[in-house]
């Protein structure tokens, strides 16, 4: 079986940031792997180690920037990316979720994978929509906030979790194809390794135009337009300690004796 | 095309509290675009849901006998036909995990753009809704377009509807296919384990803020000098560090001590979810913009390494 992994690069944010506009000034951003997408590339990899998977293939929307991040990918296991980009994305500053669907679709047409597993969402626009619409344009099945996957090859179906609220989990049986939203925690991602980093280095990452497959600019014409960026207001009225570690520690101590809780 | 439509969403025979939440989003939406607020209850004992789900503000129930528990593939059809019934303006879903389990598709399949984990919105001559980018660090308002739109709420963002409501409760035939290529099997409790944390009367919980597991140590002092609980946010469980019984937070359990001692936790909205009912609440974190700060009655700003073996000496 094959599976596609999408892989995005996100903006992080420092502690300490300025906006500029309807954005947070670049000097204050870092690019990374999505975290929820780290997990995605960590369970493909290991459905290839495990036998079920011949082939991992990323897919990423992303300027020519977001190559670092796809090596990274590829330096944990995964065979070869495509990546989307276009002039005409250059100036949609929040592509919406029809957009991403319209331009995954393109390529999870071309690749063909069984399976297809996203992050639950980003760490920077947090929609955590696209998976699941994407399934259903594919005519997909899917399963979103997946925690445990257990795949079984002679059914083709997906055993999987899903992690509700309040320390519940629902049992779910996915027949494939499907894509699957991965939540955190469903293992654990592996740093990448030196020899894994240098045979990233010789995998391929495809670029692909709009027109390369098939869709035009019309397809990326999004619904959603950021208008603001404000820092929310702190509705803190918290008392804050002042002094050195010991004397905070001490002011610490005495609320948890007044409280009862510690002698 | 000035109504609202809100879904509903109960699981194991109950409602579950954003019902009620989307009640109140939906009232202040309808209330801004002039139409009706239209609810739907799909599965379950949906005559008793209705009944519990009368509340002021509701103009009607639109009730869907199809399946006990949630299924995404019959949630998406009901939504859909009823959508075609109704013909509302804003179609209002929650942002729970089974809210991102079919509000994506439904809003693919009739074409309607998507705005998610909206935390307040504004309808005046078109719709912008106000979400939060970067983990909670920013927040940004959204035009969405379109002629019409679908938005899924946060929880806990908008109070519960109350008092007893007039609507009009009929059931809607949404004609669902059930022969479908996903079923529940079933539901699992995580991890009793050795201890109950939402039993606890003092708890010390920590975050991403103690940076690697060989920290660990110094937290477990702290806990065994102060005879507390230990318990922590999200990426501590994630890393193995802790078993899942300990998570604090909307995807793990609920608490409610007497003193919650929150350490080097930023206090993002999922981990406030499961400890915002704490009677007293303490913050011990570096950054004194950390959201963790706004609902804490006592803090420290200050490294965590330097205060807790000063607050261990304390007591042993």
């Amino acid at each position: 079986m094959k599976v596609l992994v999408t892989v995005k690069e996100v903006a992080e944010v420092a502690d300490d940031f300025e906006i500029a506009g309807t954005e947070v000034d670049e000097r204050y951003l870092e690019y990374d792997l999505n975290e929820w997408d780290d997990y995605a590339v960590e369970e493909a990899v290991q459905l290839k180690e495990d036998g079920p998977a011949e082939e991992v293939v990323t897919v990423t929307i992303g300027p020519e920037r977001s190559e670092e991040t796809i090596r990274m990918a590829l330096a944990k296991g995964a065979d070869r990316a495509v990546r989307v980009w276009d002039d005409a994305l250059e100036d949609v500053d929040m592509l919406d979720v029809e957009t991403k669907t319209n331009l995954l679709e393109a390529v999870v047409e071309e690749e063909d994978p069984d399976l297809v597993l996203t992050g639950v969402q980003s760490g920077d626009d947090a929609l955590g929509a696209t998976g699941v619409s994407l399934a259903d344009e594919l005519g997909f099945q899917w399963g979103a906030v997946v925690n445990a996957l257990d795949y079984d090859a002679d059914e083709n179906v997906a055993h999987v979790h899903r992690e509700l609220e309040g320390g519940v989990e629902e049992l779910t049986d996915i027949d494939l194809p499907a894509v699957l939203t991965i939540q955190t925690g469903i293992n654990e991602p592996r740093y990448a390794s030196l020899r894994g980093i240098r045979q990233a280095q010789s995998k391929e990452i495809a670029p692909k135009t709009l027109d390369d497959i098939g869709l035009d600019a019309d397809a990326v014409e999004s619904d959603l337009t950021m208008t603001s960026m404000y820092e929310p207001e702190s509705e803190s009225d918290a008392e804050i300690f002042e002094g050195d570690a010991g004397e905070t520690a001490g002011r610490l101590a005495e609320v948890l004796r007044e409280k009862g809780v510690a002698e | 095309m000035t109504d609202v439509l809100a879904v509903t969403e109960h699981r194991r025979g109950e409602l579950r509290d954003v019902s009620f939440e989307v009640i109140t989003a939906g009232r202040q939406l309808a209330d801004q675009t002039g139409g009706d607020l239209h609810l739907a209850v799909v599965g379950g004992d949906t005559e008793s849901f209705a009944d519990t789900l009368n509340r002021e503000g509701v103009d009607a129930i639109h009730t869907v006998s199809e399946g006990e528990e949630f299924n995404h593939d019959v949630y998406a059809q009901a939504v859909e036909a009823l959508h075609a019934e109704v013909d509302p303006q804003v179609l209002l879903m929650p942002n729970s995990v089974n809210g991102l389990d079919y509000a994506p598709a439904v809003a693919n399949r009739l074409d309607l753009p998507l705005a998610t984990d909206a935390v307040d919105f504004e309808y005046d001559d078109g719709l912008s809704v106000t979400r939060e980018m970067y983990g909670s660090k920013v927040e940004t308002t959204v035009d969405v377009g379109g002629d019409r739109q679908a938005v899924t709420i946060r929880g806990a963002e908008w109070p519960a509807a109350e008092g007893v409501g007039d609507a009009e409760i009929s059931e809607f035939d949404a004609d669902v296919d059930t022969d479908t290529g996903s079923t529940v099997t079933g539901f699992e409790e995580v991890g009793g384990g050795d201890v109950d944390i939402s039993e606890a009367d003092f708890i010390v919980s920590i975050g991403r803020g103690i940076e690697e597991e060989d920290n660990l140590p110094l937290i477990e002092d702290l806990v065994e000098a102060t005879d507390a609980t230990l318990a922590s946010s999200r990426p501590i469980v994630d890393n193995g560090w802790l078993p899942k019984n300990r998570q604090v937070g909307q995807s793990g359990k609920v608490v409610t001590p007497t003193v919650y001692l929150a350490i080097g936790i930023s206090g993002a909205v999922q981990h406030v979810a499961g400890m915002k009912g704490s009677d007293t609440i303490v913050a011990v974190n570096t950054d004194p913009n950390a959201p963790i700060f706004d609902i804490a009655d006592y803090g420290i700003v200050g490294d965590l390494f330097d205060v807790v073996p000063e607050l261990i000496e304390e007591f042993e």
